[in-house]
C-alpha cells in the first residue's frame, strides 16, 4: 500500500464533498424545492444518528430494558419538548443516563 | 480579533463540550485500532490531521488491514462522507457572506458533531453577529481533541479495549436529541423524523453506512411531500371559500 497516495485519495474525497458548497456558495442561486428539502437535513441525519447509535449495541438491534439508551433517550425528548435550551436537555438525558447505569449494574 | 468576536468562538467551543467528550473514546479507539493493524505512526496520525472524518477513518483502517485495494478503499470513504455534502449545503446561507479564506478551514473541519452545533446556532431567534467565529471555535476543539485522542490511542495501544463500552456516546445521543426536537414545528417534520427512525433502524447493517444515506434521502423526500400536499390543501381551501 502507497501510503502518501491512500492518505491523498482520503483528503480529496472527503475534502471535496465539505467544500464544494461552500466554495460555490455565493455564485449559486438554489432552487426553491432544494432550498425547501435542505430545512430537513438536520432531522434526518442528526435522527438516523440517534437512533442507531442508541437502539445497537455491538452490532445488535438492542430493544431491552437493560440499555440505559433507550430510556435517557426517552428522557431527553420529553424534556426537549418541554423546553429549549439544549444544555438542560443534555443534563437531564446524562443524569438518567447515569442513574439507569448504576440501577442495573447494582 | 476584537472581543465579541473572540467571546463567539469560545461560546462556540463552549456548546461543543458535550460533544468532544462523546468523541474521546473513538478518537483513542481509532489510534489504537490503527496501531494493532500494524500502520505506521506517520499514517495513523497523518489521516487524522489530514483527513479528519471519525467513522471513515475508522472504515479506512478496517479496510487497509484486510487487504482491501486502494480504490475500494477510497471509494468506500467518498460514500461515508457524502452526508458532509447535504450538511455543506444546508449551511451555505449562513456562510455565503464570508471570504473564501474563511470559508476553506470551514469546510475543511465540518463534522457531524459541528454541523449540529453550529446548525442549531444559526437557526436560533438571536443568532451570533461572528458566525464565522463561532463556528470555528467549535471546530477547533473538535479538532484538537481528536488528534489528542488519536495520539493517546496510539502510545497506549491496546491497554483500552472495553473503551467503547464507557458509553461515553450517550452525551451524543442527547445532544443530537436536543437539537433536533425544537426543528420539529410541523406535522411533516415529524413525517421526516418518523421516517428516518424507522429507515435508520431497518438498515442499519447496510454496509459503509449507505442505510445512513439511504434513509435520509427518503426522510427528506417524506417531509417535502407532506408538506407540499399541506400547502396544496390550505391553497385549495381557500380558493373555496
Amino acid at each position: 500500500m502507497n501510503y502518501l497516495l491512500l492518505i491523498a485519495a482520503m483528503m480529496a474525497v472527503t475534502f471535496l464533498p465539505r467544500y464544494l458548497p461552500f466554495y460555490l456558495a455565493s455564485k449559486l442561486q438554489l432552487p426553491h424545492s432544494i432550498e425547501q428539502a435542505l430545512n430537513y437535513v438536520p432531522i434526518a441525519v442528526l435522527t438516523i444518528i440517534v437512533v442507531q447509535t442508541s437502539l445497537f449495541k455491538e452490532g445488535q438491534l438492542a430493544l431491552s430494558a437493560d440499555n440505559p439508551y433507550i430510556a435517557a433517550s426517552a428522557v431527553a425528548f420529553i424534556v426537549a419538548l418541554l423546553q429549549k435550551r439544549l444544555f438542560v436537555t443534555i443534563s437531564a438525558g446524562l443524569v438518567s443516563y447515569a442513574v439507569l447505569q448504576y440501577w442495573l449494574s447494582a | 480579533m476584537t472581543n465579541s468576536k473572540l467571546h463567539s468562538a469560545i461560546e462556540g467551543a463552549r456548546d461543543t463540550l458535550p460533544l468532544v467528550f462523546a468523541a474521546i473514546p473513538f478518537g483513542i479507539v481509532y489510534g489504537a485500532l490503527a496501531h494493532a493493524q500494524g500502520l505506521p505512526n506517520w499514517v495513523i496520525l497523518a489521516i487524522s490531521m489530514l483527513v479528519f472524518a471519525g467513522s471513515a477513518q475508522f472504515i479506512a483502517i478496517i479496510l487497509v488491514s484486510s487487504g482491501a485495494t486502494l480504490p475500494v478503499i477510497v471509494l468506500t470513504v467518498f460514500v461515508v462522507n457524502l452526508r458532509h455534502l447535504l450538511y455543506a449545503v444546508s449551511l451555505i446561507p449562513y456562510v455565503k457572506k464570508f471570504s473564501q479564506s474563511l470559508r476553506l478551514p470551514m469546510a475543511f473541519t465540518l463534522t457531524d458533531e459541528t454541523f449540529a452545533v453550529v446548525y442549531n446556532q444559526a437557526t436560533r431567534d438571536n443568532p451570533t453577529p461572528h458566525f464565522a467565529h463561532y463556528y470555528l471555535g467549535s471546530a477547533a476543539f473538535m479538532y484538537l481533541n481528536w488528534q489528542l485522542c488519536t495520539w493517546i490511542g496510539l502510545v497506549a495501544g491496546n491497554r483500552f479495549p472495553e473503551l467503547t463500552s464507557f458509553g461515553l456516546d450517550i452525551a451524543m445521543v442527547v445532544a443530537f436529541i436536543g437539537i433536533v426536537v425544537p426543528h420539529l414545528k410541523m406535522p411533516s417534520h415529524w413525517a421526516c423524523a418518523l421516517v428516518a427512525a424507522l429507515s435508520g433502524t431497518l438498515t442499519y447493517d447496510w454496509p459503509n453506512q449507505s442505510g445512513l444515506l439511504f434513509s435520509a434521502v427518503i426522510a427528506i423526500i417524506s417531509g417535502v411531500m407532506l408538506e407540499n400536499a399541506f400547502n396544496k390543501k390550505i391553497i385549495t381551501k381557500k380558493e373555496i371559500s
